[in-house]
C-alpha cells in the first residue's frame, strides 16, 4: 500500500519552496491579470518584512493561544483503532480550535496582516462557509468591515453558515455567475479586490491562488505540524509513521505536512474527494483524475475539459468542492513525497459515523475523507504503528447534511 | 512587418486613431461571430480583438462574464474559435485578429500546437490576460517563432520598472487599462491616461491602444487625444447581448437549454449587426473627431 519514496534531504529543501517568484518546481506562480500584479506585490512585501519579526510573531501566538485555544490536542483513537484491529490511530483536534476547524489559523494571520497593513475592509470567498464564518470572526475581533463572497448554490446548501456570517457582522454575496460555486466565488473576490485594493484586503482560505497566497497559507497553518510534532514524541516516543489529511485547495494537509517533509521515515497520505468514484468523472480530486493547468492565479493540477474549460466537481463534501488544488501539492506529488489517493462520498460517510458512534466525536464530512483512508491503511499496517490524522474540523455544520441522506427532516 | 504593425503604421501615417473593437467569439451564437467580424470592419474597425470564451474570466466585469456564458452554453472551445477567423480571412485579408483570452485554453493545447493552428487560421497577435510578463517567457518564445504579436496589458498601477521590462516583451501594440478594475467598471481620468501614456511611450515606440471605460463617441474623443488606439468592449458585447435579450442573467434558465431555439437567426442577426454598426461606428467618429 505505502507508495516508496527515495528522498535525499540534500537535494530537495523543502523549507526552501517556494522561489522568490512563488514557484514550487512547475507549479505555483502568479498567473494574474497585470491589473492585480501591484496588489500581490504590496502583499508579498508586507507579508517578508513582517513574518519573520518577533513582535509579529509574538502578536500571532498570543491570538493563537489565547483566542484560537492552541495548541490543540492529540488523541489516541484507542477504541476505533482497536475495532480496526491494525495501526493505533492518532487525531489531531483542529475541530477543537474557536470556530471548529483549521481554518482560523490562517485568517487570524491574514487578519494580522491586513491591520498592519493598514486595510479597513476584508474580503474571503467561502465553499462550505467555514472559510467565511472563519473571515467574519476575525474581522469582529479586529473592528473590519467584511464581505464574504459565496456561490449562490452554496448559499442555498449552507444556510446555517451563511446566518452565523450575518450574526457576526459580516455581509454575505451570493455569487451567480459561472457554476456559482466557490471557484465562482473566488473569481469575484479577485474582482473585488483589484476593485477596492487602496482599502481592502483579501483573505484567500486555502494554499492556492497566486503567489504569495500559497506560502502565507501554509506558513500560518504549519503551526498544526510543528505542534503535533513535538506533541506525538512526546506521547509516543516517536514521530508517526503515517501522515492522513484530506485535501480539497490543501491548507490542513499542507499545515500538518510542512514540519515533516524531511523526515523521511514519515509516510503522507492526502486525501482528495472520490465523489461517485473517480472512474465516473463525477469527483473532485484533480490530482487523482486531473492535469495541470493554469486557473486562479497558479499552475496546477486541474479539472478541466479537451477545451480547458474548468468542470464542474462533485463532492458529498461542500469544502472538498473545488476542482484545482494547492501548487506545493502538485509539486509534492511529482516529486513523490506524498501520496494522493481519494475516497467516495459513501466511504467518508462510513467513516463520519463510525467515529462519531465509537469515539464520540463528529467529524467534518471533508475530515470523514482523511478518517476513511486512514481506516484503510491502518488495516494494513502492525498494531505498534502509528497514524496521525488531522482531524481538521468538526461536524455540526453538517448534520442537516447527513440528516438529508439518512431521508430525515429536521 | 506584422499585419498589425503595418495597419497602425497607416493608422499613423493617415493621421487617424485606430478603433480597436472586442467581441467574445460565439457570442451569442456561433454562426453570428463571422458575419459580425465583417460588419466591425465595416463600421470602421482596424483591428479586431477576438475573445476566447473561458469558464473562469477572472479579470472581467460583469458584462463580459456574460457574454464568455453565452458562448459556453453553445460550446465554443478555442479549436472553433480559430476556424472562425480562418473563415474571416477567406474574405478580410487584410484587418489584423488579435485572439483576447485566458491562459488555460492555451495551456491545454501546447504552445507550439496552439501557436501553428492560429498562424494557420490567419490570427496576428495574441493577448493573454493572466499572463504576466514574469511568466511568460517560455509562450513568448513560441509565438515569435510563429511571428505572432505578443500583446501585454499596462495598468494604472503599474510600476515604471515594470513597464519597462513588459515593453520589452510586447510587440504590435501596448494595451493600457485606463481603470482600476475589470472591464466595464467606471468613469475614466482623461489627463491621468495622458500622463501614463506618455509614461509608456518614453519607454517604447510601440503605439498605445487605451481599453476599459470608453462607452460612446465623447470618451471616445476624449481618449482619442491620448493614445494611438481606443480599445471599446463592455458596450460592444453589452449591445450585442440586449439585442438578443440576453443582456441580463437569468438565474432560473436550464443550463442545458439553448435560451436561442427556435428564434429566427437570420432576423436576430441583422439586429445584431445594426447594433454593431452604430456603436463601432460613433465610437470611429469620436476617436477622430
Amino acid at each position: 500500500m505505502q507508495t516508496p519514496f527515495s528522498l535525499d534531504p540534500k537535494k530537495i529543501d523543502y523549507a526552501a519552496m517556494p522561489d522568490e517568484r512563488g514557484h514550487f518546481g512547475p507549479y505555483g506562480g502568479r498567473f494574474v491579470s497585470e491589473t492585480l500584479i501591484a496588489a500581490l506585490d504590496e502583499l508579498q512585501e508586507a507579508y517578508l518584512s513582517l513574518k519573520d519579526t518577533a513582535a509579529f510573531q509574538a502578536e500571532f501566538d498570543r491570538d493563537l493561544a489565547h483566542y484560537v485555544g492552541r495548541p490543540s490536542p492529540i488523541y489516541h483513537a484507542e477504541r476505533w483503532s482497536k475495532q480496526i484491529g491494525g495501526a493505533q490511530i492518532f487525531l489531531k483536534r483542529e475541530d477543537l480550535n474557536h470556530t471548529g476547524a483549521h481554518k482560523v489559523n490562517n485568517t487570524i494571520g491574514q487578519a494580522l496582516l491586513a491591520k498592519h497593513m493598514g486595510k479597513p475592509r476584508v474580503i474571503a470567498e467561502t465553499g462550505a462557509g467555514q472559510h467565511g464564518v472563519a473571515t467574519a470572526t476575525v474581522a469582529a475581533r479586529f473592528g473590519m468591515e467584511c464581505q464574504v463572497f459565496m456561490g449562490a448554490e452554496d448559499v442555498k446548501r449552507q444556510s446555517l453558515n451563511v446566518y452565523r456570517m450575518k450574526l457576526l457582522g459580516a455581509e454575505v454575496i451570493p455569487v451567480t455567475s459561472g457554476s456559482r460555486t466557490l471557484k465562482d466565488a473566488m473569481n469575484e473576490a479577485l474582482r473585488d479586490w483589484v476593485t477596492n485594493v487602496d482599502n481592502t484586503f483579501y483573505i484567500i482560505g486555502t494554499v492556492a491562488g497566486p503567489a504569495p497566497y500559497p506560502q502565507l497559507v501554509r506558513d500560518f497553518q504549519s503551526v498544526i505540524g510543528r505542534e503535533a510534532r513535538r506533541q506525538m514524541v512526546a506521547q509516543t516516543d516517536h514521530l508517526p509513521d503515517a501522515l492522513v489529511a484530506c485535501v480539497g485547495g490543501g491548507s490542513n494537509a499542507i499545515g500538518l505536512f510542512h514540519p515533516f517533509l524531511e523526515d523521511e521515515t514519515v509516510a503522507m497520505y492526502g486525501v482528495e474527494a472520490g465523489g461517485f468514484g473517480v472512474e465516473t468523472g463525477k469527483h473532485a480530486a484533480p490530482l487523482n483524475d486531473g492535469k495541470p493547468g493554469i486557473l486562479h492565479g497558479n499552475r496546477t493540477y486541474l479539472m478541466e475539459d479537451e477545451n480547458g474549460q474548468i468542470i464542474d466537481t462533485h463532492s458529498i463534501s461542500a469544502g472538498l468542492d473545488y476542482p484545482g488544488v494547492g501548487p506545493e501539492h502538485s509539486w509534492l506529488k511529482d516529486m513523490g513525497r506524498v501520496n494522493y489517493v481519494a475516497v467516495t462520498d459513501d466511504e467518508a460517510m462510513d467513516a463520519f459515523r463510525a467515529l462519531t458512534q465509537i469515539e464520540g466525536i463528529m467529524p467534518a464530512l471533508e475530515t470523514s475523507h482523511a478518517l476513511a483512508y486512514a481506516a484503510k491503511l491502518a488495516r494494513e499496517m502492525d498494531k505498534d504503528k502509528t497514524i496521525l490524522v488531522n482531524l481538521s474540523g468538526r461536524g455540526d455544520k453538517d448534520i442537516l447534511t447527513v440528516a438529508d441522506i439518512d431521508g430525515i427532516t429536521l | 512587418m506584422s499585419r498589425i504593425a503595418a495597419c497602425l503604421e497607416a493608422c499613423k501615417a493617415s493621421g487617424r486613431k485606430a478603433v480597436v473593437p472586442y467581441i467574445v467569439a460565439g457570442d451569442p451564437w456561433r454562426e453570428i461571430t463571422v458575419p459580425a467580424m465583417h460588419t466591425l470592419v465595416a463600421a470602421g474597425a482596424d483591428i479586431i480583438e477576438l475573445g476566447v470564451p473561458f469558464s473562469d474570466p477572472m479579470a472581467e466585469g460583469p458584462v463580459i462574464q456574460l457574454g464568455h456564458e453565452r458562448a459556453l452554453a453553445h460550446n465554443v472551445g478555442m479549436g472553433d474559435v480559430l476556424a472562425m477567423v480562418a473563415e474571416f480571412r477567406q474574405q478580410d485579408p487584410n484587418t489584423p485578429v488579435v485572439l483576447m483570452g485566458y491562459a488555460n485554453p492555451v495551456e491545454v493545447m501546447g504552445y507550439d500546437a496552439f501557436a501553428k493552428a492560429a498562424t494557420t487560421a490567419g490570427v496576428d497577435g495574441v493577448l493573454t490576460v493572466d499572463m504576466p510578463p514574469e511568466e511568460a517567457g517560455d509562450m513568448n518564445a513560441v509565438f515569435r517563432e510563429y511571428q505572432l504579436d505578443t500583446i501585454f496589458l499596462i495598468a494604472p498601477t503599474t510600476t515604471e520598472s515594470r513597464t519597462k521590462a513588459i515593453c520589452a516583451m510586447a510587440t504590435g501594440y501596448i494595451y493600457y487599462v485606463s481603470l482600476k478594475g475589470v472591464t466595464g467598471a467606471g468613469h475614466i481620468d482623461t489627463d491621468e491616461v495622458k500622463r501614463k501614456v506618455d509614461g509608456i511611450k518614453a519607454s517604447t515606440s510601440l503605439p498605445v491602444c487605451v481599453g476599459f471605460g470608453i462607452k460612446d463617441g465623447d470618451s471616445a474623443a476624449a481618449i482619442g487625444q491620448c493614445a494611438d488606439g481606443v480599445v471599446v468592449g463592455s458596450v460592444l458585447v453589452n449591445g450585442m447581448g440586449e439585442s438578443v435579450g440576453m443582456a441580463t442573467r437569468d438565474d432560473e434558465a436550464d443550463p442545458s437549454v439553448d435560451p436561442l431555439a427556435g428564434k429566427d437567426r437570420v432576423a436576430l442577426a441583422e439586429v445584431v449587426n445594426a447594433r454593431i454598426l452604430s456603436i463601432v461606428s460613433e465610437i470611429a467618429e469620436g476617436a477622430n473627431r
